[in-house]
């Protein structure tokens, strides 16, 4: 069985350590806050310029001046604080988020993602994830393992314009936990999703994809 | 005005000068911190040909995108486009110059040009569409794009309270990139909620100081929202 996106986010938000400042995307990704494991002290980081975003308010909490980077109204925690734009990049782009999770349309074997463009279709722009995947520390990319029509977007080299080169070593789809082996060119699989056999994943998966002597299955 | 008084009485007289062709930067993050009222007196003189350096360009009907009904803006520097009618019809037809460029460049480019550094290096979209062209050269084992810094003719910013000397705080996320687009125009062009006295402000908790600010006016603002996203009380 293929994991939701909700058993997605619970992987993802088990790694998270006790007192880490974390950048979480759009899509599946936004999902981890809502699974950070009691007891973890977690900072969300908003790159509008917040450290600290609380859930959305209550009708009467509402405030235009409290947005989050996808433009909804959100409050703050205790202990929050808020910045400028150029100050809140000094934290990503200066390496200071400890840990970012992002989707994606495709990656490769050597780390590259492409997350921002379709080209033929509307081009809205990248917003600030150029930024974050350079200059984040950990990245995590969630994406389905297959697109719509069954097409690996684990591949051998990125077909659409990249987001990023040579930055993502760590990606959870909905099939498998992989990490990416920049420096032989290749996928090593690391879990699997319940149910599902690494001959599976192997066969889904474009670029080359060896499978670890100690692969197991997801605790979900 | 006299001294340090920066205040203006009029939308008239804070956006005098402002003529064809100039470049305007403004504050805000989608709707939130943007100077609306200088935006709609922009609208009001329809100076043509503008280059406009924004994170994004409002929504139809408010905030930058009323500048798009009577095509006043020839150039959009901005990191995400995508909630505009308007801006996509002009975009697909030619009509408008588009230059999408990463959020965090976008502010360093800013906050460079207000300080005077005319360009940085940075990993930031090396590899990608928005690197090629670009000067390439490695820093401790990795490869750096060189980013050009960016000024402006203008700087539209919006603030919470000020004093009459310039002296500004912003409120929440509102601040956004309106402290770094304050120092990057030649005139910088600052609306307010309140303006107060010199020495009512605590100088500690001063983010834009009034050295920054040209012309400072009162205002009232709609603040639209842009996704009312709300819980269970």
């Amino acid at each position: 069985m293929s994991l939701t996106r909700e058993q997605m986010a619970m992987r993802v938000a088990r790694t998270i350590e006790d007192g880490s400042y974390v950048n979480l995307g759009i899509g599946i990704p936004t999902l981890v806050a809502n699974y950070i494991p009691e007891g973890r002290e977690v900072m969300l980081q908003s790159e509008n310029g917040l450290l600290g975003m609380g859930p959305f308010p209550t009708e009467d909490e509402v405030d235009a001046d409290y947005i989050n980077a996808g433009k909804q109204t959100i409050t703050t925690v205790n202990g929050s604080s808020i910045f400028s734009s150029a100050e809140s990049f000094a934290m990503i782009r200066g390496g200071h988020v400890d840990m970012t999770a992002l989707g994606a349309f495709e990656v490769d074997v050597n780390g590259n993602i492409a997350s921002w463009m379709v080209p033929g279709k509307l081009i809205k722009g990248m917003g600030g994830s150029m930024d974050l995947v350079a200059g984040a520390k950990n990245i995590v990319c969630m994406m389905t393992h297959t697109d719509k029509e069954g097409n690996s977007k684990l591949l051998k080299q990125c077909k659409l314009p990249l987001t990023g080169a040579g930055c993502i070593r760590r990606v959870l789809t909905d099939l498998a936990f992989v990490e990416i082996d920049i420096e032989n060119s290749r996928y090593i699989l690391r879990e699997t999703a319940p149910g599902v056999s690494p001959d599976e994943v192997v066969s889904k998966t474009e670029g080359e994809m060896i499978v670890a002597d100690d692969v197991r299955e997801m605790d979900v | 005005m006299s001294g340090f008084d920066k205040v203006v009485n009029s939308y008239e007289e804070a956006m005098e000068g402002l003529a064809d062709g100039m470049t305007v930067l403004a504050g805000g993050f989608g709707l939130s911190g943007i100077p609306e009222n200088l935006i709609n007196q922009i609208k009001k003189l329809g100076v043509k040909d503008l280059t406009v350096v924004s994170n994004n360009c409002g929504v139809d009907g408010f905030g930058l995108g009323i500048l798009l009904e009577d095509k006043q803006i020839k150039k959009m520097v901005a990191s995400y486009v995508g909630e505009n009618k308007l801006f996509e019809r002009q975009m697909m037809s030619g009509e408008l110059e588009v230059e999408l460029t990463p959020q965090g460049t976008l502010a360093e480019k800013l906050r460079a040009g207000g300080a005077g550094i005319p360009a940085f290096f940075t990993a930031t979209a090396y590899g990608t569409p928005i690197g090629e062209g670009k000067e390439v050269r490695e820093f401790h084992g990795r490869p750096h794009i060189l980013e050009q810094a960016i000024t402006g003719d203008f700087s539209i910013v919006k603030a919470w309270k000020a004093d009459r000397y310039g002296n500004a705080i912003y409120r929440g996320t509102a601040r956004n990139f309106n402290p770094e687009i304050a120092t990057a125009g030649r005139i910088c062009v600052m609306e307010v909620e309140e303006i107060v006295e010199p020495g009512e402000l605590d100088p500690n908790y001063i983010h834009t100081p009034g050295i920054f600010v040209d012309r400072l006016i009162q205002g009232t603002f709609e603040k639209r929202i842009e996704r009312r996203t709300v819980r269970e009380a």
